[in-house]
């Protein structure tokens, strides 16, 4: 198993708050990794902090490093957006750009200098296809992407993302707003995307981090309890609190 | 017995929600209708279309397109500094200030601005222009108004860019873009129809303020020239013309008055056409 990315003693605090507390985790390459546990456990804290967003919260903290292409990108002089465009996010609740669906797609290209309409107009095909959105939104590209459905500005999201074409792409509980029908199409697209990219999912949904994942991270309380391949954590998981937690004696 | 009470105050909050808006609605109606029925009468093309011949303010012909081009280029002007000033003040203290502790200065700072009278910014624009030398002109007007319109338009900027979600500018920050690049790509576009209000709310305040303008600016009845030369303005003129012994004159004062309204009226529209236009790409 190849690592893509790793924490090692990544602390993170808001204020005297520990959010997460000394994760030491290592997540495999083009592999979907589910990183499970109860709300406020720190599932967002520590994916946030995989891309450097965590820091735009006020009075954050942070220690320890995340090493991605043999690099801290907590050491200084490490370009941030750089490590933002190579380490994508999906939010949880899409937040499409206000502009129109093709000027969305199109956002980070544009700013890593792509001007060529030609160019442009392939890349936002690819994206949209890469989405699944391309066939429902095809002939109206230069509508406003706040007249799309949740679910479809979801997967522009998506397409968004892609199109700075990062090496990872992390996504926290995106499927949480969603209705079924669209949480099932944002799943068989992770399913497909897995080819190319190493994927790191927060959910709170067990079903989907069984159907989802190759390997698990279960953390509880800020701390890394139990993390391994998918089969071997749910077959026969170690740490008792796992035990409990994937019995459902707490949420 | 609660039931009952309940009922009364019912009763008399609705009364005293109805008789607020009849107070503000009733003052609308009374000035309008007082400019209207005074001013009208003497509102001509001559008025819009010509500057003050010799004779004018005994009642003889002329206009005041020198106090409306005035305004204009007056309000016009400061109105499009203040805007890019305050602009670049919301921004700052939405992306770039890192210490609430002086951004809250600086809202303080600006809310205390705000509050300072006009006729203070004239006499200080005045005071300043004595000490560099330039007499009461175009240029001291504008700069007497963007001291009086920026903090509104800095303020307003401010109070819509509170709104914005921060999900959306991490949205932004997620593909690698920088807080500038967040700030005039997501943020502007995001906030556009606030920034249109912010934008008419200095304009009105600037176009229809004269005490800042009486001694920067000056008066004159030639059309504006130079930067450097003083040049009339509307509320002025309705105060010069209310303030002469002829009834004709007065008249027309009111029809000043009237022009200054419709301008006002014009640019509210206009507004609130651009701001829906502008409301297309906003994300709720």
């Amino acid at each position: 198993m190849d690592t893509v990315i790793q924490s090692l003693g990544l602390t993170v605090a808001y204020g005297s708050q520990r959010a997460i507390d000394n994760v030491t985790v290592s997540f495999p390459e083009r592999q979907i990794t589910a990183i499970i546990g109860p709300s406020g456990c720190g599932k967002s804290t520590l994916l946030r902090s995989l891309c450097r967003l965590v820091e735009l919260t006020d009075g954050v903290e942070i220690w320890g490093r995340v090493i991605f292409d043999s690099e801290d990108i907590y050491a200084p002089g490490v370009d941030v957006t750089d490590v933002r465009k190579r380490i994508g996010l999906l939010a949880q609740r899409p937040y499409p750009l206000p502009m129109s669906i093709y000027e969305n797609v199109a956002y980070g290209p544009r700013i890593y200098g792509i001007r060529q309409r030609s160019a442009l107009d392939e890349l936002v095909e690819k994206e949209l296809q890469a989405a699944g959105l391309w066939e429902e939104v095809r002939h109206r590209l230069n509508e406003p992407a706040s007249a799309l459905s949740i679910g479809q500005q979801q997967r522009l999201c998506l397409a968004r993302g892609l199109a700075v074409e990062p090496e990872v792409l992390l996504c926290d509980e995106v499927t949480s707003s969603l209705d079924p029908l669209s949480t099932q199409r944002i799943e068989s697209r992770l399913i497909e995307l897995k080819q190319q990219y190493s994927i790191i999912l927060v959910t709170h949904v067990l079903r989907q981090a069984r159907h989802l994942a190759d390997y698990v991270v279960f953390m509880y309380m800020g701390e890394l309890i139990e993390h391994g391949p998918s089969e071997e954590f749910f077959a026969n998981p170690k740490h008792e609190k796992t035990r409990a937690y994937l019995a459902g004696e707490f949420y | 017995m609660r039931h009952r009470w309940i009922r009364i105050e019912e009763t008399l909050m609705l009364f005293l929600m109805r008789a607020s808006l009849l107070v503000v609605l009733g003052s609308l109606v009374f000035i309008l209708a007082t400019i209207l029925i005074k001013g009208l009468p003497a509102l001509n093309l001559a008025m819009l279309t010509q500057i003050p011949r010799g004779g004018y303010y005994l009642g003889k012909e002329g206009g005041i397109l020198n106090a409306i081009t005035g305004s204009l280029a007056l309000a016009g002007g400061a109105t499009a500094i203040s805007f890019c000033l305050a602009l670049a003040v919301a921004i700052y203290l939405h992306n770039f200030c890192s210490s609430e502790r002086w951004a809250s200065v600086l809202r303080l700072a600006l809310d205390v601005l705000w509050g300072i009278p006009s006729i203070v910014y004239g006499a200080f624009g005045f005071t300043v222009m004595l000490f560099i030398g330039l007499r009461a002109s175009l240029l001291g007007g504008i700069v007497a108004l963007v001291l009086l319109e920026l903090p509104i338009m800095a303020r307003t900027m401010d109070e819509v860019m509170n709104l914005v979600p921060s999900g959306l500018k991490e949205a932004s920050h997620a593909v690698g873009a920088t807080r500038l690049e967040t700030a005039f790509k997501v943020v502007v576009r995001q906030t556009l129809p606030g920034l249109i209000t912010a934008l008419l709310l200095g304009f009105g305040r600037g176009i229809g303020d004269a005490a800042s303008v009486l001694f920067t600016a000056g008066y004159t009845d030639r059309l504006p020239s130079s930067l450097f030369r003083p040049v009339a303005s509307l509320p002025l003129a309705v105060f010069f013309q209310l303030g002469t012994p002829v009834a004709d004159v007065r008249a027309r004062a009111y029809a000043s008055a009237l022009i200054l309204t419709g301008m006002i009226l014009v640019i509210s529209l206009l507004t609130r056409y651009f701001s829906r236009w502008g409301m297309r790409n906003v994300i709720r």
